[in-house]
């Protein structure tokens, strides 16, 4: 039996459409993705991380191609129940608010609530699971302001998680992040996956945790996408091809990357 | 959760009762002065001893109270759409330059006359061509944002041409001022003073319908709002359909200031000031609190400020507009420099 696909992409390009013709950062990407994956993109800065990842949640148009959430066109899903299968955490600040961290998670029940955003009974129950998947539960009254970096990130993980869809798109959430709070996330993430099913995907820098957390792994290099299980890159030797090898290699055998001495 | 509802609640019904209280006060106090016993056989429509007092309170001091909750409960709320939608604590009901437009109006009715001459000459000043003037002057600006939000996806592009409609309206109404008679000038200042004593009932009568209908359409935008305090992309990811949000938001501001400075004049700093006194009240982000609040403590502010600018038992009658500016802005600062953690 085939598994159906959360998320697959055909001959995507993506990029920026300029009157003067298009911008295109990478071409040619395609790949599919089944449920309760933890998929990490890696690939060196400017490389179009963040743009593929805001062009499969819909906030930029692709170039070229398609996007399919659940085997839908990305196009003919509206946002509404886009908003019900793929939640976002951005690498943006939020704006300055008064809200707290309770009412920040709860925001994320928005595309459940009525017209007036009432809570329900089971708009709580998703909110408490949240906070208590991501640990936050003690911080619930505290305003966002009065929060760490760790402890925001882990906040709007947690929002991403009360909007309960089945896809969960991070940009960098690891960013700004001192090492124990990186590990921390990462856990936060490879726990969700195996308690709940859903399927993450999250660019980052910290490229030996990936090796050693992700399921899937997306290589973007100047003129490639691959994508693949750890074994199946490295077997391809895909790895040695994601940073210029003067400073770092990839050694097969700690399967991890090392500095160049 | 439940305790913290409570305290919102206890908050808003101990507002109400000091808006109660500053209304009845607020009729009570004027330049001529009305014993207490009198003022409440007014109320009650008992006999009293002198007929005229009746006529005051009846037909001067309850219009112009009532005038001024609803220029206060307008402005608070328009200010607080525009500080959300920008995102900008500076940003208030004026920013997109409706109160210029509506300068621009009524500076070309009232001084277009030797400028221009011709037509404006032979329109008849009165409340209503003041009004209508003033309203067709923040509609021309209206159309030229909308038009050009539609041209553009940055929220805080909008905000910038706002304000340089607001400079040229500035700059017309200059040009226009030069060419007019001291009498004219003397005319257009007075109005930009602002005031709320000048209605009738019946024009009483359309500003609250106006002003009812245009909250009506904000109960459409509470949840996405309070979506928006997460940023543009958060919002859109929820789901929120932002261009619709843009436009009831605009629109509904544009009417309630273009409105109020219809019938009031250009009133200042209510608008940005209000909001960030709710917030620094009620602690909240959360606009179902937010907007019914930011409407009561407008009203109150508002009702207190005209009851100072009558300066009570005396013939003098200060500008509005003044008063707003000096009494009001030394209690933010105040309230900023004791509570300098809380962020607006």
């Amino acid at each position: 039996m085939e598994m159906k696909n959360i998320l697959k992409a055909s001959k995507l390009s993506i990029g920026y459409a300029h009157k003067k013709g298009n911008y295109s950062i990478a071409n040619d990407i395609s790949f599919e993705l089944t449920k309760g994956k933890m998929v990490c993109l890696l690939g060196k800065n400017g490389i179009g991380k963040s743009t593929l990842l805001r062009t499969l949640s819909k906030m930029q148009p692709p170039l070229n191609g398609s996007v399919f959430v659940d085997e839908t066109n990305l196009n003919s899903i509206s946002e509404t129940l886009l908003a019900q299968k793929m939640s976002v955490v951005l690498t943006e600040r939020i704006p300055e608010s008064q809200l707290t961290v309770f009412e920040l998670v709860a925001l994320g029940r928005q595309p459940y609530t009525n017209w007036l955003g009432k809570l329900n009974d089971q708009d709580y129950k998703k909110i408490q699971y949240a906070l208590e998947q991501v640990g936050i539960s003690d911080i619930q009254s505290k305003k966002n302001y009065e929060l760490s970096d760790g402890q925001l990130q882990k906040v709007m993980i947690a929002r991403a998680l009360a909007q309960d869809t089945s896809l969960i798109i991070l940009d960098e959430p690891t960013a700004h992040l001192d090492i124990h709070h990186k590990i921390e996330v990462f856990n936060i993430l490879k726990a969700l996956v195996k308690n709940t099913k859903k399927t993450v995907i999250l660019s980052t820098h910290e490229v030996n945790l990936a090796l050693k957390m992700a399921d899937e792994l997306w290589l973007m290099t100047e003129n490639d996408f691959k994508s693949g299980t750890q074994e199946e890159l490295i077997a391809l030797k895909e790895l040695d091809k994601l940073f210029p090898q003067d400073l770092i290699l990839f050694n097969p055998k700690s399967k991890q990357f090392e500095i160049n001495n | 959760m439940k305790k913290i509802k409570s305290s919102y609640t206890k908050s808003t019904v101990g507002m109400l009762i000091l808006l109660v209280l500053v209304w009845f006060l607020n009729i009570n106090l004027g330049s001529i002065h009305i014993p207490f016993k009198q003022f409440v056989a007014i109320l009650l429509n008992s006999p009293v001893e002198n007929e005229s007092w009746r006529y005051i309170v009846l037909h001067f001091r309850i219009p112009k109270s009532i005038s001024a909750i609803l220029v206060g409960s307008g402005l608070g709320i328009s200010g607080l759409l525009m500080q959300t939608l920008f995102r900008n604590p500076l940003a208030g009901p004026f920013v997109l330059g409706i109160s210029s437009g509506a300068s621009l109006g009524v500076a070309t009715l009232l001084l277009g006359a030797s400028a221009i001459g011709g037509v404006f000459s032979s329109i008849a000043v009165s409340n209503w061509s003041i009004s209508i003037a003033s309203s067709l002057g923040s509609f021309m600006v209206l159309s030229a944002v909308l038009i050009a939000v539609k041209r553009i996806r940055n929220t805080m592009s909008i905000l910038i041409i706002g304000l340089m409609f607001g400079s040229i309206s500035a700059a017309i109404i200059n040009v226009l001022s030069y060419f007019s008679s001291a009498e004219e000038l003397q005319q257009f200042i007075f109005w930009s003073f602002g005031s709320l004593g000048n209605l009738s009932w019946e024009e009483l009568g359309v500003f609250a319908s106006i002003l009812f209908i245009s909250f009506l359409f904000l109960i459409l935008v509470i949840k996405p709002l309070n979506s928006l305090l997460l940023g543009e992309n958060y919002a859109r990811s929820l789901g929120i359909n932002l261009k619709q949000t843009r436009y009831i938001v605009l629109i509904v501001t544009s009417l309630i200031t273009g409105v109020i400075t219809a019938f009031s004049g250009p009133i200042a700093f209510i608008g940005l000031a209000v909001p960030h006194l709710t917030k620094l009240i009620f602690t909240t982000s959360n606009h179902r609190i937010l907007l019914p609040a930011v409407a009561i403590l407008g009203a109150i502010l508002m009702l207190i400020c005209d009851s100072i600018a009558q300066v009570p038992t005396s013939e003098y009658t200060l500008p509005i507009n003044a008063v707003t500016s000096l009494f009001g802005a030394p209690i933010v600062i105040w309230l900023l420099v004791r509570k300098h953690k809380t962020v607006l």
